[in-house]
């Protein structure tokens, strides 16, 4: 199948969205009222990870495919997916004596916004590559590798992966890694010596519900302006941490389930913070059938549902750990992706959503960017506008008709559904669900 | 007599676009057919060994009509103008 194809320029808004059967490329104005799908890219690949470099002018996508036949691949494009590199050789692999081979690449993380040439790759089996000459030469993070911990990690549903990766721009030679079920690691030595960062975060499917690791940590999320705190989304379980992850404190604070895989950071405010909760690791979609999101801007005290122009009926949706995103823009740019194939975006902090793509394989990544920003950099503020419908790639269209959704009634503060109990404990889903885990 | 490699349309992108591809000179096992292929085409190796040189698990290899899963694996003898299939398993969703 011969791919749809856009161009960007500089100042544009993209969109990566990455499925099972390939990924798509979005582009808009800075209003973000229409988008322009390129793809399918890779088509019948499943895509787990993307990733966009804007560092040092560069304008280049990267994507990490996993065939289920052929095994995993890693691709760059500086031309929004007209031309891939395709290495004979796979960049990402297992050096012999280590007796692995890698089944999944599940993250792409561009360094620092000072280093580069700096990537970071996070794979299955539970392992960090590290690149510093742009993504020619990969290395296995040994001291990761190494970890004595390491032959106790167990996989999770997904497999036993390393999922999310964030450097610190403050402590450049620290680093945090979530590893599904191993917990978070920090290293504060550039990767040479890593230790459990999981003090206070439980592992409820464990006899012992406190180790020292082992958790099944979803996704962890930082803001570059205070990155001693971060937050973390927990196979049961919603934290923060105000001491680059020494310890956690439980900030599922009226949700209707503290169960869920995606998180996402807001661009210019270190306490607003994104979640879509599921119902329970039993059955993982969104709770009373209701599609919500749930944004906290106070640090975790409290959260609230945003559900303008989300379906409030019949929802039965998964959104998955990779799968939510938020550009730079402002008004911040919100966006998630569903496992029936839909992306969702706001284009003003969650207030009001619109139906960005529709019809697509099951969504397993969302990344957003500013064409010509690198990491940090400002972006110029365009209030108003509103998320609208894709342009979808012709090779695409006729699934279906991408429009946007039925607008729900306004509900831009919504109540908490349930006060949390001392210790944090008071989940509706959570409490059907505890005898049987 | 020459070993012929079928490779299915995936991997033409590695062998010059090429669904038959001939080793020459005979080679003792499938492991020693397919590291003359590799040679001659090193993006093949990547797509169908993993790094612990292990034909990835949803790969098949067929010698004729034997699946090397059966008769060996990648130490399955080679005849001389044997046939070898490289074919994606029926698999997925």
């Amino acid at each position: 199948m011969e791919p749809r194809h856009v161009s960007v320029k500089n100042g544009d808004a993209a969109l990566l969205v990455g499925t099972m059967k390939g990924a798509f490329l979005l582009r808009s104005d800075r209003s973000r009222r229409r988008w322009d799908a390129g793809g399918p890219y890779f088509a019948g690949t499943p895509v787990y990870a993307l990733a966009f470099d804007g560092r040092s002018g560069r304008r280049r996508v990267w994507a990490g495919t996993s065939s289920e036949h052929w095994g995993p691949g890693l691709a760059s494009s500086d031309d929004f997916g007209r031309t891939w590199t395709n290495p004979k050789e796979v960049p990402i692999k297992f050096p012999a004596d280590t007796d692995a081979s890698v089944k999944r690449i599940w993250q792409i993380r561009p360094g620092r916004a000072g280093e580069a040439d700096t990537l970071y790759v996070g794979v299955e089996p539970a392992a960090l590559f590290e690149s510093r000459d742009a993504g020619k030469q990969w290395s296995l993070v040994r001291g990761l590798w190494d970890h004595p911990h390491r032959p106790m990690w167990q996989p999770g549903g997904g497999g036993l992966c390393l999922h999310t990766i964030l450097p610190d721009p403050v402590h450049l030679r620290r680093l945090f890694v979530a590893i599904s079920t191993g917990g978070v690691y920090r290293s504060d030595d550039g990767g040479a010596t890593w230790r459990a960062s999981n003090k206070g975060v439980r592992a409820d499917f464990l006899p012992d519900k406190d180790p020292e690791f082992g958790q099944c940590v979803h996704k962890i999320v930082m803001h570059p302006s205070r990155p001693e705190r971060l937050f973390l989304q927990n196979h049961w379980g919603l934290y923060r941490s105000e001491d680059g992850g020494d310890s956690w404190q439980d900030i599922a604070n009226g949700v209707p389930s503290d169960f869920g895989f995606a998180m996402a950071m807001h661009p210019h405010d270190a306490d607003t913070v994104y979640i879509l909760p599921l119902e329970s690791d039993e059955f993982r979609v969104t709770p009373e059938q209701k599609l919500r999101v749930y944004r906290t801007r106070d640090g975790g005290r409290s959260w609230e549902a945003l559900t303008r122009g989300l379906p409030q009926k019949g929802a039965l949706e998964t959104v998955l750990r990779d799968a939510m995103d938020t550009d730079r823009m402002n008004p911040a740019g919100v966006y998630f992706g569903t496992r029936s194939g839909k992306v969702f975006g706001s284009t003003n902090g969650g207030a009001a959503w619109t139906c960005v793509m529709d019809g697509l394989p099951p969504v397993v990544c969302v990344k957003a960017a500013v064409v010509g920003e690198a990491p940090g950099a400002g972006a110029g503020p365009r209030s108003g506008a509103r998320a609208g419908t894709a342009k979808r790639p012709a090779a695409v269209q006729p699934r279906a008709t991408a429009r946007p959704r039925a607008t729900a009634k306004p509900r831009a503060t919504a109540k908490p559904r349930a006060a949390a109990k001392p210790g944090g404990r008071s989940r509706t889903a959570r409490g059907a669900a505890a005898g049987k885990r | 007599m020459p070993v012929t490699f079928f490779v299915p349309g995936y991997l033409r992108a590695y062998t010059a676009g090429a669904g038959k591809v001939t080793i020459p000179r005979a080679p003792s096992d499938v492991g020693a057919a397919l590291a003359a292929l590799c040679d001659l085409h090193p993006g093949v190796r990547d797509r169908v060994l993993n790094e612990r040189g292990e034909v990835r698990q949803h790969v098949n290899v067929f010698v004729g009509n034997e699946s090397i899963r059966f008769t060996g694996g990648l130490g399955t003898p080679v005849a001389e103008g044997s046939e070898i299939w490289i074919v994606p398993a029926v698999s997925g969703g």
